[in-house]
């Protein structure tokens, strides 16, 4: 058994330690919300936080996640449901197409901006690099962290 | 049936030519009775035709026969209806209809096979009815071809809505006991001026669904228009922001195992050998299947199954394939097109005497262009989860072809297609690839061998190189100016793989003498459509030379193609918004360059300008300005980010896609060697729309791509005096 923190409560599962988090997420704890990519950690779809910090959930065994908290895109909203402001400004900006890619690109987006409240432009491309979008979504991705980042800010945990 | 094709809708019309069933855009009859138990379950809802229902809280649904792959064809759909209904759209929900014989995209089958088909009132039961028998007999309801709008959007759900609106009107009228024409209708609810008179849509919706089906209801004029024309924001986008969005691969059933599956890398190969001793010890493994052309492993967790699948030796039977490289395949081609000379080949287009106004030509250009086949590679890999048991056969996936994945499903599982029930998800991406059946039929196959529940995830490698690829292809031109640069001869023949054929190689150009000519390529690969289908190819070939023989004249890229659009006033109008966007006559920095490009495709007009500074090692795609005109943008931003989408997915293939074959096997198997263009590389877009004629609409989802690629190299050219003839950009050395 491992006991894991996930989006801020305890969740034991039954699974071989090297499974890695995407899965254990995926099928153990059914949240759907993290995506399933490319497998090797190169288009970032699978995007979760541990600790804070965003990491590639389908190349992370679930061991490193012990005594950790895992953040995934389930557990970014208020318990009322109200938004982040990030998803917040994705919905306002009107990014996702397809949306498969877009748990990903908030995950990273949300751990940019607590890192660096006001990223340039550039900051926002390097960041931002890591995650794919085959629908083209990047031209709202960048105005929609613009815009999370010129709103007021929340306390909530990103 | 074999492999849909649109090609195809035109041969079967023959054979189904003398079934007429008789039906009008909201269908045959009442199919009341039959829907409802399908779509109408809430409490006190009421199912008013096909394609509307509406419930005891006057939520008025729209049941929309298409899927949704980004394109937010949802909303557009809905937008569309509840225009015409006069639907209040804080109220309006939406639902995917199902995988039924009711909901067969018999409007797109029109729009394709006969666009401009008006008849009269009296005979479009008729018309519309013979349509509607061959989308049957096809099982076709097809997300594709930038359809769904311009075929299902005009001619169904706008109908719908007002048919429904008549009927609420109607009942409304009998109840008060007043005249129908006294009637107004606004913000879902039925009015009633002159005695103040006011009720829901509700109230009234049993007795409108016992309402005759008007012949031939009554569409809005643009100036009426409330919903259509907004940039009204986007339904599902909520839900694919908070990870609560449903795709197929998301599909989750009590007791369901999971498959992991690797095919030959050589298509067409069989398993010969198969060594399981290992995975067979392997924690979580159920069963190993050698199903001859894939193997799988179904496991408690995918993960296991993949872990153990790793383990497995296989050996695989010879092909005709083994023996292809990318270059023999290119080498053939130039082959064939040799032999195919001045006259074989078959003519797609002739006018004038191309050889003669060639021959006496002042200035001659000649020149070859080549693609390569692309893969889709959309961001959620192929799976499919289906449970086949005794009698009963259910499959989940998010296909762009409904119908056909159940009739798929039911052959694959010998069950009744009665007992059938395809279930569609959001899909993480479609571009084409999921209007192909491999995966259902896959899946369907590995759970008839199971008998419990089995969800089949591809790995990334296993889609990038069992994809059905976009074709490579060579084109080849001549073409004549006279003294002045005046084009007089324009001569093309060019390889061909696909099935639709999409482009109309003839050119849009005023051009006196053309001709051009195809010859039939063979090929182990399997193809299929891919976004902006075989204009992807043709775009880039013909702007291209347009822009050759611009240069051979002396004459601006921009300039040369207006001549050869006079008398087209909305082509010139779009190529003149985008060349004035762009601010075409401004210097730009040393190194940097423009280029333009111009492709009418899928019923819109499209120019674009691509800025591009080529200071750098490589090419680097600074801004991008579009010129659009689809007649009338239903959803303005939904339109303009189809038009940001087309640009990433023709970029990605103009900088670096490639899919090559060695040894007949597809070389590419992850991001790492089949890149995608990422948010660094994206260049700035601008969008303008122009709605040019709100009666012919035209697609969104496609045309924004072909005349990416031409743009991005005619300013390359501009910017380096190098012609890039050759893609991907990746293959050229610009230093």
């Amino acid at each position: 058994m491992i006991t894991l923190n996930v989006n801020g409560q305890a969740k034991e599962v039954d699974v071989d330690p090297a499974t890695p988090i995407l899965w254990v997420v995926r099928e153990n704890l059914k949240m759907t919300g993290t995506k399933f990519g490319c497998g090797v950690a190169l288009c970032g779809a699978c995007t979760v936080h541990l600790d804070g910090k965003p990491i590639r959930s389908c190349s992370t065994p679930v061991s490193e996640a012990d005594g950790k908290s895992i953040t995934t895109i389930e557990g970014l909203a208020a318990e009322d449901g109200t938004f982040s402001k990030v998803q917040q400004a994705w919905v306002d900006e009107q990014v996702a197409q397809c949306g498969y890619c877009q748990s990903g690109q908030i995950m990273t987006a949300t751990a940019l901006l607590k890192n660096n409240p006001n990223p340039s432009d550039e900051q926002i491309d390097t960041a931002m690099a890591g995650n794919i979008c085959r629908c083209g979504t990047y031209v709202r991705i960048r105005k929609a962290i613009k815009v999370a980042a010129g709103a007021p800010s929340e306390t909530q945990e990103a | 049936m074999g492999k849909w094709t649109r090609r195809a809708f035109i041969g079967a019309g023959v054979a189904a030519g003398g079934a007429l069933v008789v039906g009008i855009a909201v269908r045959p009859g009442n199919p009341i009775d039959r829907l409802s138990p399908l779509v109408a379950k809430g409490k006190g809802e009421q199912l008013i035709n096909a394609w509307v229902k509406i419930d005891a809280d006057n939520i008025v649904t729209a049941i929309v026969p298409h899927v949704e792959m980004g394109q937010g064809i949802f909303t557009s759909l809905a937008q569309m209806l509840a225009d015409e209904l006069d639907a209040d759209w804080s109220k309006v929900r939406i639902l995917e209809a199902p995988a039924d014989d009711k909901y067969v995209s018999h409007d797109i089958v029109r729009e394709f096979a006969a666009p401009n088909l008006e008849v009269p009132a009296i005979l479009e039961p008729t018309a519309s009815g013979s349509f509607l028998s061959l989308a049957t007999v096809m099982t076709l309801q097809i997300t594709g071809g930038s359809f769904s709008i311009r075929g299902t959007g005009q001619r169904a759900m706008r109908t719908a809505g007002a048919a429904a609106r008549e009927m609420l009107v109607a009942a409304a009228a009998k109840e008060w006991n007043v005249r129908a024409a006294e009637l107004r209708t606004e913000n879902s609810m039925v009015l009633h001026d002159k005695s103040s008179k006011s009720a829901t849509f509700a109230s009234f919706a049993t007795a409108a669904a016992e309402q005759s089906l008007p012949a031939k209801p009554k569409l809005k004029s643009p100036k009426d228009y409330k919903l259509m024309g907004k940039p009204i924001a986007r339904t599902d986008i909520p839900e694919k922001t908070d990870g609560s969005a449903i795709f197929g691969i998301d599909a989750d059933l009590p007791g369901m195992k999971y498959a992991a599956v690797k095919a030959p890398p050589v298509v067409g190969a069989a398993v010969e050998t198969m060594d399981a001793t290992t995975a067979k010890t392997m924690p979580g493994v159920l069963q190993i299947l050698n199903m001859g052309d894939f193997v799988a492993v179904v496991a408690d967790g995918y993960w296991q199954a993949e872990q153990a699948l790793a383990t497995i030796d296989t050996t695989y039977s010879k092909t005709d394939g083994d023996g292809l490289d990318q270059d023999a395949l290119f080498a053939r081609y130039a082959k064939m097109l040799d032999e195919a000379g001045d006259s074989d080949g078959d003519v797609e287009a002739e006018e004038g005497d191309v050889g003669e106004a060639f021959a006496n030509a002042a200035t001659k250009v000649e020149a070859e262009y080549k693609v390569p086949f692309l893969a889709h590679a959309t961001m959620e890999p192929m799976n499919c989860t289906a449970w086949v048991r005794e009698g009963k056969c259910d499959v989940w996936s998010g296909t762009q072809m409904p119908l056909m994945a159940r009739k798929a499903a039911a052959e694959t599982s010998g069950i009744d297609y009665d007992n059938v029930t395809y279930h569609n998800a959001y899909l993480g991406g479609g571009f084409g690839r999921r209007a192909e059946m491999d995966m259902i039929i896959m899946a369907t196959r590995i759970a008839k061998a199971t008998q419990y529940p089995v969800k089949m995830i591809w790995s990334r490698e296993e889609d990038t190189m069992q994809d059905h690829y976009r074709p490579s292809a060579t084109s080849r031109f001549q073409g004549g100016l006279d003294k002045d640069g005046k084009a007089v001869s324009w001569s093309n023949i060019h390889t061909h793989l696909f099935d639709p054929q999409e482009a109309p190689t003839v050119p849009y150009y005023n051009i006196a003498n053309h001709k051009i000519r195809k010859i039939d390529v063979p090929t182990h690969l399997r193809f299929g459509p891919w976004r902006s289908v075989d204009h992807s190819q043709h775009g880039f070939f013909i702007e291209s030379f347009v822009d050759e023989m611009a240069q051979a004249a002396g004459k601006d890229g921009y300039a040369f193609r207006r001549e050869l659009l006079a008398g087209s006033p909305r082509h010139l109008k779009v190529l003149d918004t985008a060349a004035k966007m762009s601010g075409w006559d401004k210097p730009l920095p040393e190194g940097h360059g423009r280029g333009i490009a111009f492709v009418p495709s899928f019923g819109t007009i499209i120019a674009e300008v691509a800025e591009v500074d080529m200071t750098g090692k490589k090419p680097k795609v600074k801004k991008i300005f579009v010129a659009a005109d689809p007649g009338f943008a239903v959803n303005p931003d939904g339109f303009a980010a189809q038009m940001e989408s087309s640009i990433a997915y023709g970029l990605t293939a103009t900088l670096f896609g490639e899919i090559s074959v060695k040894d007949g096997a597809v070389q590419q198997s992850n991001f790492h060697d089949y890149p995608i263009l990422r948010i660094n590389e994206m260049p700035d877009v601008a969008v303008e729309i122009i709605n040019g004629d709100h009666k012919r609409l035209g697609g969104a989802g496609e045309p924004g791509l072909p005349p990416l690629a031409p743009a991005v190299t005619n300013a390359i050219f501009a910017a380096t005096g190098k012609r890039v003839r050759e893609l991907p950009l990746s293959k050229v050395d610009f230093a």
